[in-house]
């Protein structure tokens, strides 16, 4: 049973999470000015199931928050407190304790110091939000802390939202405080209201639960009963009379009453009579009393019996088939733990990853299998049909580890928040294509080197409000999280409008970090790019921020293991982007397979636009190193990739195809290749750590034959300057 | 025969918690996710009771409660919400909606137990 509860607490921790995804965006879009009714309302059932969840778990601290939040959310939600600026404020605050909170029920950390957000929460609760803008830390708020510190805001708490589990009904009930004779009977009368079987609430069952306690029918008033043709069978009609002993809970009376419809009357009262002689002799002759007065009891009694026993009859009717069409459903129910309703099942990630590679063997064996094949055969109906099908497993199953980008940007607004704080800069967030969707692989692999690159932003790039106000700048800083997918690419931005990076100061301390040599030449970006060399920290004062031992080529090496790099642009006085660009996949692409010098290679088919076998004089160089070719007009740089990659090759252009690509940051380019073989799907492997200094190779693959080939990455082949050269600038 | 009840609730750990719960003192439960949901399993089910929550995505708790009530074949169910709502605005808005009675969560489950019984012996 406990298992079962940790289990259970363990898909409620869960639930807590999404629930916190769905609140920061809500308020995240709030503060964004959209303060739509559906936005507020999603925001209010996560908070609020939070708080349901967390009182089933007994985490009181975490319900006492939730709940005080809820208030306020629900006065939002109710348009007695308006949505401003101010009041989304102080909701983002409450919202970070919330998950502060939940982190404390999960037992990873302590519970937080919630009083401030408490406050503040009371404050708009108080004010109904009306000191906006202001949402008065500083000179309001001052008494309030003071009166209303964490202890009495919890025991408030706990009163109003009366943690006595079942206490509250439908309606209440005055409660007779008086205590006459201690041990005198209770008498209870009991009228209920008309419409008091409409919702399928039975009197009948109350007077049977009285009777459970030992109480007995002292009186039944019939005046109010019509005349049989304007008796109505759903009303109720009657009052009664009951004695209780004595001993009986009141709590426990009251109980039996806890459903009772409103209108009804419910009276619990000492019998003020002496109750122990008058009680044997009341009773008999009160029932006698009461038969003498109608003259027909005997039937009127039977009769309220017999139409609540009617409509038992009707209702076990109309129920009779569900238990006999039900009669298996025990032993499915309990198992079925998963009710229809859930409709996900959670998967080891390890056997998605087998069933990745697998498909990748599949795919290799397909390609092997087409190689081993007559031309003839292979356009056979079978194989291209074979293909086909294992590209829809292989889509499939990519789409089973596709993720929204969004769970590696959730923890960004938080940590911005923090940061605010910490250097304290204003700092505004904007997030582009959240729903981007990543290899689940690459979004957990991303999330430290986001944290970095934020953190670096918010500590480096952006400068104080006084700079920012000197500089002419607007003193909040922004910083723009984007994602968006380009081909077999996923290209993840954090870009500040900040200072942008000091070049002669990160010369300075590449040279004095013995990272580069004193009379070394390098471009601008090249500078920019020594940000990420090992061992390098540009801020004078290490700072709690970002200087904690790792840095930015942290960052480069972890993107680098996904098959990624990092791209850095910098405008003095405008701002620093840091972009990583990621493989959409960890596994399989479409490529066209080329040789270069006579070797094979595998260009990335996402990238190709055409193809030209040039005529003569279509290539024309323009200084002793460079070439374009003419494409209907338009002059497109030539590369030579055997060049860059420093291999032999004497053959004339003429001689060779051009295959024109795309590149995203240098437009299209001309790369010159001796033939093309083929094009084929292929599983890409990731290259061996000594091979990765190696600008422009993405990969390798294996081939139908069983060779291997490179996978070309043309990004870095077209940027790298003809020669390769090592990454590490130390070199 | 133990008696069928139906249990609404957006929260999987919700449905989870009623139904270990409910489980174990005899009562056998199915469970529908959100009020719409709901509906539908309600034909399916034909439940002795129907336990829902009010805050749920699609159809909310009291749309749930007046689109059951609206069925003659439910009309006699007995009907109980459970919400970590208190106020009294919403339980007599459940209430005119057709709900028999209101528990607030947290629930304790033996006090559950007794409520069911209470509208459902």
């Amino acid at each position: 049973m406990s298992d079962e509860l940790d289990e259970i607490q363990a898909i409620f921790f869960e639930e807590c999470a999404e629930g916190l995804v769905t609140a920061e965006q809500g308020l995240s879009a709030m503060q964004a000015g959209d303060v739509s009714a559906e936005v507020i309302a999603g925001v209010f059932r996560a908070v609020h199931s939070i708080k349901g969840g967390a009182g089933a778990f007994g985490h009181a601290d975490l319900t006492a928050f939730a709940h005080k939040f809820e208030n306020v959310l629900d006065e939002v939600r109710g348009g007695k407190i308006p949505p401003s600026p101010g009041v989304v404020k102080v909701m983002l605050s409450a919202f970070d304790i919330l998950t502060d909170h939940v982190e404390s029920a999960k037992g990873l950390a302590p519970r937080p110091a919630d009083e401030a957000a408490l406050a503040a929460l009371e404050q708009v609760l108080a004010n109904k939000g009306a000191d906006d803008g202001a949402p008065a830390p500083a000179p309001a708020p001052a008494p309030v802390a003071v009166e209303a510190p964490a202890a009495p805001a919890a025991a408030e708490e706990a009163d109003e939202f009366g943690f006595v589990p079942m206490a509250v009904s439908l309606d209440d009930f005055d409660a007779p405080a008086e205590a006459p004779a201690a041990d005198a009977a209770w008498i209870v009368t009991f009228k209920p209201s008309r419409a008091a079987l409409a919702n399928a609430g039975e009197p009948l069952l109350i007077i049977r639960e009285l009777e459970t306690l030992g109480a007995e029918i002292v009186a039944v008033d019939t005046e109010t009963v019509p005349p049989l043709r304007d008796l109505d069978p759903e009303d109720a009609y009657f009052t009664w009379t009951l004695r209780v002993p004595g001993e009986v809970a009141e709590g426990d009376i009251n109980d039996c009453f806890d459903f009772v419809a409103p209108d009804s009357l419910v009276e619990v009262r000492r019998d003020e009579a002496p109750a122990p002689a008058a009680a044997p002799v009341a009773e008999a002759p009160a029932a006698d009393t009461g038969a003498d007065e109608f003259g027909f009891v005997p039937v009127s009694a039977p009769i309220e019996d017999f139409a609540a026993e009617m409509q038992r009859v009707v209702e076990t009717i109309a129920a009779a088939s569900p238990p006999i069409g039900s009669v298996e459903t025990p032993s499915i129910a309990p198992k079925a733990g998963g009710d229809a309703a859930q409709q996900t099942i959670r998967v080891d990630l390890g056997k998605l990853d087998l069933l990745l590679n697998l498909v990748g063997e599949l795919v290799i064996r397909n390609s092997i299998l087409a190689d081993r094949l007559s031309p003839a055969d292979r356009q056979r109906v079978e194989l291209p049909e074979l293909a086909r099908l294992t590209r829809q497993i292989q889509d499939n199953v990519m789409s089973l580890r596709a993720q929204p980008i969004k769970q590696a940007f959730s923890r960004v607004p938080r940590m911005l928040r923090d940061l605010s704080v910490e250097t304290g800069k204003t700092i505004n967030l904007e997030t582009y294509g959240e729903t981007t969707e990543v290899d689940k692989g690459v979004i957990e692999k991303i999330g430290d080197p986001l944290t970095h690159m934020i953190r670096n932003a918010a500590d480096h790039g952006l400068e104080s409000a006084e700079e920012r106000i000197a500089a002419g700048k607007d003193p909040a800083g922004t910083i723009k999280l984007s994602a968006e997918q380009r081909g077999a690419r996923i290209f993840v931005r954090v870009q500040d409008n900040g200072r942008g990076i000091n070049r002669e100061r990160v010369k300075a301390k590449a040279i004095e970090k013995g990272i580069i040599s004193a009379d070394a030449v390098l471009s601008n970006e090249e500078i920019d790019q020594l940000i990420c060399a090992p061992g390098f920290s540009t801020a004078e004062t290490i700072s709690n921020i970002s200087g904690r031992g790792v840095g930015m080529d942290v960052v480069r090496s972890n993107v680098e293991a996904l098959g990624g790099r990092v791209e850095i642009h910098s405008v003095p006085g405008e701002g620093t982007t840091f972009t990583m660009i990621l493989p959409l996949t960890l596994a399989i692409l479409d490529g066209m397979i080329v040789r270069l010098a006579g070797q094979r290679f595998v260009l990335p088919l996402a990238h190709v636009l055409e193809t030209v076998q040039p005529e003569p004089g279509q290539v024309k160089r323009t200084s002793p190193d460079s070439e374009v070719i003419d494409m209907r007009g338009e002059y497109v740089p030539v590369k030579r990739a055997t060049e860059i990659f420093g291999l032999n090759d004497d053959r004339a252009v003429e001689d060779s195809l051009v295959v024109i690509v795309e590149s995203e940051a240098h437009g299209k380019v001309g790369l010159v290749v001796d033939t093309i073989d083929d094009r084929r799907e292929v599983v890409i492997k990731s290259l061996d750590q000594n091979l990765h200094p190696i600008r422009g190779l993405g990969g390798a693959t294996i081939l139908g034959d069983g060779s291997i080939a490179l996978i070309l990455d043309i990004e870095a082949l077209v940027a790298s300057t003809n020669r390769y050269t090592p990454k590490g600038m130390a070199a | 025969m133990s008696k069928l009840i139906l249990t609404v609730d957006d929260s999987a750990s919700m449905r989870m918690l009623l139904k270990t719960s409910l489980t174990a003192q005899g009562f056998r439960i199915e469970s529908a996710n959100d009020g719409e949901h709901g509906l539908e399993r309600m034909h399916e089910v034909k439940p002795d009771l129907l336990i829902t929550d009010i805050n749920m995505p699609k159809m909310d708790g009291f749309e749930l409660i007046e689109a059951v009530r609206a069925l003659n074949e439910f009309r006699g169910t007995p009907i109980l919400v459970l919400s970590t709502e208190f106020s009294d605005e919403k339980k007599s808005r459940a209430r005119s909606a057709g709900a028999t009675g209101w528990i607030t969560k947290p629930f304790e489950a033996t006090k559950l137990g007794a409520a069911i019984r209470r509208v459902c012996p």
